[in-house]
């Protein structure tokens, strides 16, 4: 018998292994992915509760999380292109201009 | 085992496989090829839940545009210097990140394995008569078509946005 626990518990590993991945990779690209992994995750646990109450306000929301984070994606290579064009550098380590 | 539930295990065993070949990945193309069959098994575990709708957008818009957006700035942003820094050694720095990221994992996991889940039978409110995609777009115009707007509207600033940032100074 397939409960939301089981989707819940998938979408905590593919959640921890996102962060595993912004914290131990030091590539830009790699972490804005790890990112994509993470609201992929959130998304699940949406569609998990959307069918066991069923109710299905929970996968209109997962649309708009999706939109939210084309819109993340996009701002974000954005960026990196610019970091690109103006410091030729996309190590994390290396872009600590605003760290004090 | 009943046969969704089957059908999901074997899912969430090739998406949790995909995504660390993903994390672990040295060549950037890989990891992201390895993320597109993440989501394309997330996608089929959207089928199992009974949002068909969601698992074509997933297709549609994760592995068909995001993914296509990562892997052009991968190929455009290949920086050779990239390639040398990643011989240094960071051994403690790993470790760190493996500890806080297993503690998170276990404290949610504790709050999931001492709350029993509810768990119901797919009913009617997840396909009306047109099937699952007439059920989303009724409520989506009907209760949420304000949100849906100003959704609307942060894409356009998103792109505006980006073509402002990605675009060389001339």
């Amino acid at each position: 018998m397939l409960t939301p626990t089981h989707v819940m518990l998938f979408s905590l590993a593919l959640f921890g292994i996102g962060i595993v991945g912004v914290l131990t990779r030091r590539n830009a690209i790699l972490v804005l992915m790890c990112i994509e992994l993470m609201f992929n995750a959130a998304n699940l646990n949406f569609v998990a509760f959307a069918w066991s109450f069923p109710e299905i306000s929970g996968q209109v929301f997962a649309v708009f999380t999706i939109c939210i984070a084309a819109g993340e994606a996009a701002v974000g290579l954005a960026i990196l292109i610019a970091l690109v064009r103006n410091r030729e550098n996309i190590n994390i380590d290396e872009i600590h201009l605003l760290k004090w | 085992m009943e046969p969704q539930l089957l059908a999901f295990v074997l899912l969430a065993l090739v998406a949790l496989f995909s995504a660390v070949m993903m994390v672990t990945r040295r060549n950037l193309v890989h990891s992201a090829l390895y993320l597109v069959v993440t989501f394309l098994a997330v996608a089929a575990i959207y089928v199992v839940l009974h949002a068909e709708f969601l698992a074509v957008v997933q297709v549609l818009v994760y592995a068909g545009g995001i993914m296509v957006l990562f892997l052009f700035v991968i190929l455009l942003v290949d920086l050779p210097r990239e390639m040398a820094a990643r011989k240094r050694s960071r051994k403690g720095h790993v470790a760190t990140a493996l500890i806080l990221s297993a503690l998170v994992v276990g404290l949610l996991g504790y709050e999931l394995a001492t709350t029993r889940g509810t768990s119901g039978p797919p009913g009617s409110p997840l396909s009306a008569e047109g099937g699952n995609l007439e059920a989303v777009a009724l409520t989506l115009f009907r209760y949420y078509l304000l949100p849906f707007e100003v959704v609307s509207l942060l894409l356009l600033v998103a792109m505006v946005g980006a073509i402002l940032l990605a675009r060389p100074k001339t």
